[in-house]
């Protein structure tokens, strides 16, 4: 895959002027709409780029403010729909496709990478002022006072929604509400396709084996397992008790269970009691765990874990899951080498 | 939403060291930190998640976190790769995060 071919088509719309600045408009046309849509899906996840460097919006003169954003087509994009209007330039960084916060915290959203392109984009000559806005969850990556040092520029932090801009520049600083993340029932619910594309390949085989193994309905009970920790999970976030993604997770995976566990329990009273109670007890103890992780790996996806945190949840809960999993299957071999002995 | 999983963090302040820049107050998603005079007041410890925004931008080193993704799948791979880095993705393998 070469360069050119990752290049998305917002980019490649644009004209390249002869001093080098490419032209981009506020314009979300079908085929960006398209793009998004594909990005959400996780569909060539390398391919939502837009060519690093200098974009001209509307008509600029060398008085406009100069905006920062990454090459990812979902960010560029909410940024230059968003300046509707508004006679600026765009400096987009390399950041290889990944959208600003990610970039920054992994730093090629970064204070060097932002210095290299001021100075290969000749910014100092095109503006004759020396003021940049950046989005405000690029400062994880962004050390202000060098940027300053090294370039000359004095680096000005807009609000964390590109959404907010025009509010942002009436009023020549942003408000608390705009400094603040959040994470509404749309911003987990975009990111359920991708999490339905991730989960869909290892529940199906799981699927597969439990339905040769076990009957439909352990197949089944894997299948509601894994829809509950990828997709029931975040939408229900902040309305499940608890404040542990893992406990949260088992709350919600022992529901889905439970259904599986009462009708393995009631549903065939001419079984012996005590095999009815093993399946019963089987459901109960091998799929919440596999909620509880599911919903323990969401937390790289929300917008307030911390690093320290997970960490303490890890310890404290991936035991309890392996424990019960285990347990689980353990039980569930037992009672088939006593049906199997027993007749 | 819940505040955050966390009550325990590796977020440290020092007032004695602070210019009274603001920086910290404008660049923390979490409105952890808040302007109060001369100085910058430590208001929501409990709410960071050690995205490590304000120890970058802070010029004098009055605050210390130890940052990094508070992400457990990463963490995990981690883990199993034997990896020291724990982040989003390699560079070419795109993940959550690429």
């Amino acid at each position: 895959m070469t360069e050119d071919q990752q290049v998305d088509q917002a980019a490649s719309m644009s004209v390249v002027d002869p001093a080098g600045v490419r032209l981009a408009d506020s314009r979300i046309t079908f085929a960006d709409r398209l793009d998004h849509l594909l990005a959400r899906w996780g569909y060539r996840r390398n391919w939502h780029r837009v060519e690093p460097g200098l974009y001209a919006l509307g008509n600029p003169t060398p008085d406009v403010p100069v905006f920062v954003t990454a090459n990812y087509t979902l960010s560029f994009d909410a940024l230059r729909s968003a300046l509707a209007g508004v006679d600026g330039y765009i400096l987009v960084l390399d950041t290889k496709g990944i959208n600003v916060w990610c970039a920054a915290g992994k730093g090629t959203f970064g204070t060097e990478e932002l210095v290299r392109r001021i100075e290969a984009t000749r910014l100092s000559r095109v503006a004759n002022h020396r003021r940049l806005i950046l989005p405000q969850l690029g400062a994880a990556g962004i050390a202000a006072h060098e940027v300053r040092q090294r370039s000359g520029f004095r680096v000005k932090y807009g609000p964390v929604r590109a959404a907010d801009l025009p509010k942002y520049l009436k009023r020549g600083r942003a408000t608390s509400e705009m400094r603040q993340v959040r994470f509404t029932l749309t911003d987990r619910l975009v990111l359920l396709p991708l999490a339905l594309v991730h989960a869909l390949l290892p529940a199906a085989i799981g699927a597969a084996v439990l339905f040769l193994l076990a009957g439909p309905g352990a197949s089944l009970a894997v299948i509601a397992a894994v829809l509950a920790g990828v997709a029931l999970f975040p939408l229900l976030l902040p309305w499940l008790p608890s404040s542990d993604f893992s406990l949260k997770g088992f709350i919600l995976g022992g529901l889905v269970a439970l259904p599986f566990a009462l009708v393995a329990l009631l549903g065939n009273p001419a079984t012996a009691w005590w095999v009815r109670a093993g399946e019963a007890l089987a459901y109960l103890l091998v799929f919440p765990p596999v909620t509880a992780y599911l919903a323990l790996n969401f937390t790289g996806a929300t917008t307030f874990t911390s690093s320290s945190g997970v960490k303490r949840e890890m310890l404290t809960y991936i035991p309890v899951m392996a424990g019960m999993f285990g347990f689980g299957v353990a039980l569930t071999l037992g009672l088939f080498l006593a049906i199997l002995v027993g007749g | 939403m819940p505040v955050s999983t966390i009550s325990i963090n590796t977020l440290r302040y020092d007032s004695e060291l602070c210019n009274g820049c603001g920086m910290c107050t404008m660049v923390c998603p979490h409105a952890v930190f808040a302007p109060n005079g001369r100085v910058a007041q430590l208001v929501r410890p409990e709410a960071c998640m050690e995205c490590g925004a304000c120890r970058v931008n802070c010029s004098t080193g009055a605050i210390s976190v130890d940052s990094g993704v508070g992400c457990a799948a990463a963490m995990i791979l981690a883990a199993l790769t034997g990896k020291k880095e724990v982040s989003c993705g390699g560079d070419t393998d795109a993940s959550c995060c690429g």
